[in-house]
């Protein structure tokens, strides 16, 4: 039976249901505001209500996760804030992922805010559905809506005992009214049954058996492999290319030009020439067997080693100031000992353990794809833009994630699967080797920095001028953008130091690879100069660098930026996520506290700090090092302690402070380096990230409990990693380290 | 003459390609996809896989290396229950996005047969584990878990 329910009266409707036989389906538009959307709102007037959350008559809870999972737990993560809610047996709630809808609103998974930005709007979901359970439960007794209580997958009539189970109760929710969500209780804070409590997690058990189906393991009927050969160069294009011995290896089927990139890169194929095959090992094959003379390129004389050198240079004049308080240039001019030091970081790639893979099927001029994504509403539109369709013809479904750290928040590799499904006529899957990822990536930008601080007679910092130099993530979106933009300034912009003195400059430049988002992104550079800069001022006062973290931290309380300052806090209001050194002193404290902060330490071993306030949240990072005599490094200990607001699940939180200290290290051993325009390392033997025997032996995390609203986890743990670290070689050495990556050999 | 090998105690045959990686055989023609492609050289684990119970990288050996030989990847580790291992993936939480996570539980699945019943030091672990990547940065979970795996095989 399918009745199509009318919709509720109020004007702030954002739930619709329909009866679907006994199936109760509830929708809710997931704007990126805290505003629920009216049914004017919605696009073309109508949608889909089954996209959100059902239930049967069986009581099996179906959730529509509407974000990308990669590793962060968000398809438990959200389901838990619904569920309690919703009063739901955790047994009984199943987790779908959703396709590419714009109905979801936001669904690129990335910022940290999968948990942030739907806290507030789930736990009205789950809320409003219990209600309107309850509200069933009280039609059938007829009896008032207020002696009826849901309670763990059952609703119970309190004066009488009698009971209903969730499946018993779909039909009749379905046929009823949905109440207006302002009639639905939150539950309190001590009611709370699933948020801040860690429960099972369903996925594990396919992911340890293998069956975990990631964006390399699609596999449709008739579907082909495609490796492509792509430019070295960013913008190089194919000048001729002889295709004999590629299309005589058995089951290389076709081999065929892509059309060349023209700027913007922003999310289009990066071009080349495809071989697509009847297996991997074919295209593989394929490939290598495949001449391809390129054309040059405008970035054909990019070095990045002179880049950097050019960008450094950069921060020796002012750049555009974007903060500026007291009067900097006379405190560093007026007799006061100067402290100065710049700092540089280059090139990362994100390097997940699943390359860039995407499965495209075409036909009847519509597009069904399989992609690892993040961003499953960029796929459609980069790939409707590409074939010349619609938006609406690109069906994505949305596959495990082999990690992703924004390289999968862009659709490149989508569109060649499009591309080539159009042309060969079969489904393709375009695979990505290694080498491809690390040689044609979304590179994190290169960055220069300069500090120079002036210290009183007493060691106290009274001037802190900053500048940096960086091409802008912008550059990959317009060529022409020379300007960082404001939130790729977080992290230095909102540096809260109590300086009397304080001026922050920026410059831009070209970028000569295409630069995108990786882990944390401009935070990770900007910690990395700070927080190191912050213990070389320590080190010139001769103070403990953690005392004097503090101090230049100054006393508690909410630092006011003022209007003039373009401060972008992660899309949220500064009401609700401050800039609180409160909250910054705290993990400090703890997190120096659990290492046990000025234990006597042995030589060639020492602690290093650090803390940044990022996504909203704030994480203190401990490192305990062990310089070896080669210059190795071991690590026997770190100490974590985030504040994170309010937190949905603790072992969330623990994992992602552990991985973001491991990505963190990575981040400080590897770089990527181009030479004549191309990018030199390849795999893993040049790209080294960090191995078992290079992580911390222990990583402690300690978890403030906090009822401020939730802050963002995913990448907050890995800006203070890197600074710690080197922080602590200097306590251990002596040797200050500003350039990444670490080079270990000049540690010996 | 074709290539006999047994997968997870199945006879298989290929005719194709001698010089092709296990892995692909594995993926493409079993669709055994719970072996991993991270590198093709070798360099991070993620396709480990046994052959006569001894951990190989699969992406690096050709077919014409397995030829009679006995292989065993994440689907048949184990038969109805789950090896003791995934058991205590499971219970440290040990996978975030999982995709290495077959392979380490391979390579540890090889690491700890001379170890089960005894214990296992972190530097025989880290030793016995450094050549598997895993870029969310599992590392200290999955030393936990095959500490406890080891112990709970006495």
């Amino acid at each position: 039976m399918k009745k199509e329910q009318l919709p509720c009266s109020s004007r702030r409707q954002f739930i619709q249901t329909m009866a679907q036989g006994a199936t109760f389906v509830v929708a809710v538009k997931l704007l990126p505001i805290a505003g629920l959307a009216t049914a004017d709102d919605l696009p073309g007037g109508r949608w889909r209500p089954d996209i959100l959350l059902s239930l049967d008559g069986t009581g099996l809870v179906t959730f529509t996760c509407h974000r990308s999972e990669m590793g962060q737990k968000v398809r438990v993560s959200l389901a838990q804030v619904i569920a309690d809610e919703l009063e739901a047996d955790w047994d009984r709630i199943r987790v779908e992922q959703a396709d590419g809808d714009a109905r979801y609103g936001d669904q690129n998974t990335d910022g940290s805010q999968s948990v942030r930005m739907n806290f507030a709007r789930l736990r009205q979901v789950g809320a409003t559905v219990r209600l309107a359970l309850e509200t069933a439960a009280a039609t059938i007794w007829k009896v008032p809506v207020s002696e009826c209580l849901a309670n763990m997958h059952v609703v119970t009539h309190t004066p009488s005992g009698k009971t209903l189970a969730y499946g018993q109760l779909a039909e009749v929710a379905a046929s009823l009214p949905l109440p207006a969500p302002d009639q639905a209780k939150l539950k309190s804070r001590d009611q709370w049954k699933y948020i801040g409590r860690t429960v099972t997690d369903g996925d594990l058990l396919p992911i340890v058996s293998g069956r975990t189906v990631f964006g390399f393991d699609v596999n449709l009927p008739g579907m082909r492999t495609a490796l492509i050969a792509r430019p070295p160069v960013l913008f190089g294009s194919v000048k001729s290319f002889d295709k004999s011995a590629a299309m005589k290896v058995g089951g290389v089927e076709h081999v065929l030009e892509l059309p060349a990139l023209a700027p913007p890169a922003a999310f289009k194929a990066l071009g080349g020439v495809a071989v697509v095959a009847t297996d991997a090992w074919s295209a593989i094959k394929g490939r290598r067997a495949l001449d391809v003379q390129w054309a040059p390129s405008v970035n054909d004389d990019y070095d990045s080693g002179e880049f950097a050198a050019s960008l450094l240079k950069m921060t020796d004049v002012p750049g555009n100031s974007v903060r500026n308080e007291g009067d900097v240039e006379a405190a560093l001019s007026s007799g006061n000992r100067i402290v100065s030091a710049t700092y540089y970081v280059p090139h990362l790639a994100q390097a997940p353990m699943e390359p860039p893979c995407a499965t495209a099927r075409f036909e009847d001029g519509k597009v069904e794809m399989w992609v690892c994504t993040q961003s499953p509403q960029a796929v459609q539109e980069s790939v409707s833009g590409a074939l010349g369709i619609k938006k609406e013809a690109v069906t994505v479904h949305v596959t495990a994630l082999g990690g992703a750290f924004g390289r999968k928040a862009k659709a490149d590799f989508a569109v060649e699967a499009a591309i080539l499904a159009r042309e060969v006529g079969h489904p393709v899957k375009v695979m990505w080797t290694r080498e491809d990822d690390i040689q044609h990536g979304y590179y994190h930008t290169v960055s220069a920095q300069r500090f120079d601080a002036a210290l009183d007679a007493g060691g106290r910092a009274i001037a802190w001028r900053q500048r940096a130099a960086f091409p802008s993530i912008l550059t990959t979106f317009n060529p022409a953008a020379k300007v960082p933009i404001p939130p790729e300034l977080r992290g230095f912009i909102d540096n809260p130091f109590d300086i009397p003195n304080m001026r922050m400059e920026v410059d831009g430049a070209g970028a000569h690879v295409r630069i995108g988002w990786l882990r944390s992104v401009t935070a990770l550079f900007f910690g990395f100069g700070a927080q190191s800069f912050a213990c070389e001022l320590a080190v010139a006062a001769g103070r403990d660098p953690k005392d004097y973290l503090l101090e230049l931290i100054g006393p508690p309380r909410n630092v006011d930026l003022g209007k003039e300052v373009a401060f972008d806090n992660y899309g949220d209001p500064i009401d609700t996520h401050p800039l609180d050194t409160a909250r910054l002193r705290n993990v400090i404290e703890i997190a120096a506290r659990r290492a046990q902060w000025g234990r006597k330490m042995t030589p060639g071993t020492g602690l290093g700090i650090a803390a940044c306030r990022s996504f909203s949240s704030y994480v203190a990072t401990v490192v305990e090092v062990e310089v070896r005599k080669d210059g190795s490094l071991l690590l026997p200990a770190v100490y974590m302690a985030i504040d994170a607001g309010t937190v949905v699940n603790p072992d969330h939180v623990r994992a992602q402070c552990e991985g973001g200290a491991v990505y963190g290290l990575s981040c400080a051993l590897a770089q990527v380096t181009a030479r004549n325009g191309a990018v030199v390392q390849s795999n893993f033997h040049d790209y080294p990230v960090a191995r078992i025997n290079d992580a911390p032996k222990v990583i402690d995390v300690h978890i403030v409990e906090s009822d401020a609203p939730p802050a963002g986890v995913g990448e907050a743990p890995v800006p203070p990693f890197a600074p710690a670290l080197c922080n602590a070689i200097h306590a251990a050495t002596g040797r200050r380290i500003r350039v990444l990556p670490i080079d270990r050999k000049a540690l010996a | 003459m074709p290539i006999r090998l047994r997968v997870n105690g199945k006879p298989e045959t290929f005719g194709g390609d001698a010089d092709m990686p296990l892995l692909w055989f594995l993926r493409d023609y079993l669709h055994l996809t719970g072996t991993k492609y991270g590198c093709g050289a070798g360099l991070c684990g993620a396709c480990t896989v046994h052959v006569d119970g001894a951990a190989l990288r699969s992406c690096s050996t050709p077919m014409s290396a397995v030829d009679g030989h006995s292989v065993t990847t994440i689907e048949g580790l184990a038969d109805d229950a789950l090896h003791r291992l995934q058991v205590a993936w499971i219970e440290d939480s040990v996978p975030q996005c999982g995709y290495c996570q077959p392979g380490q539980i391979m390579q540890a699945a090889a690491l700890i047969q001379r170890y089960v019943g005894g214990t296992i030091s972190d530097e025989d672990i880290d030793q016995g584990m450094f050549g598997n990547i895993c870029r969310c940065g599992t590392y200290t979970r999955i030393r936990t878990a095959i500490r406890k795996a080891v112990q709970e095989g006495s």
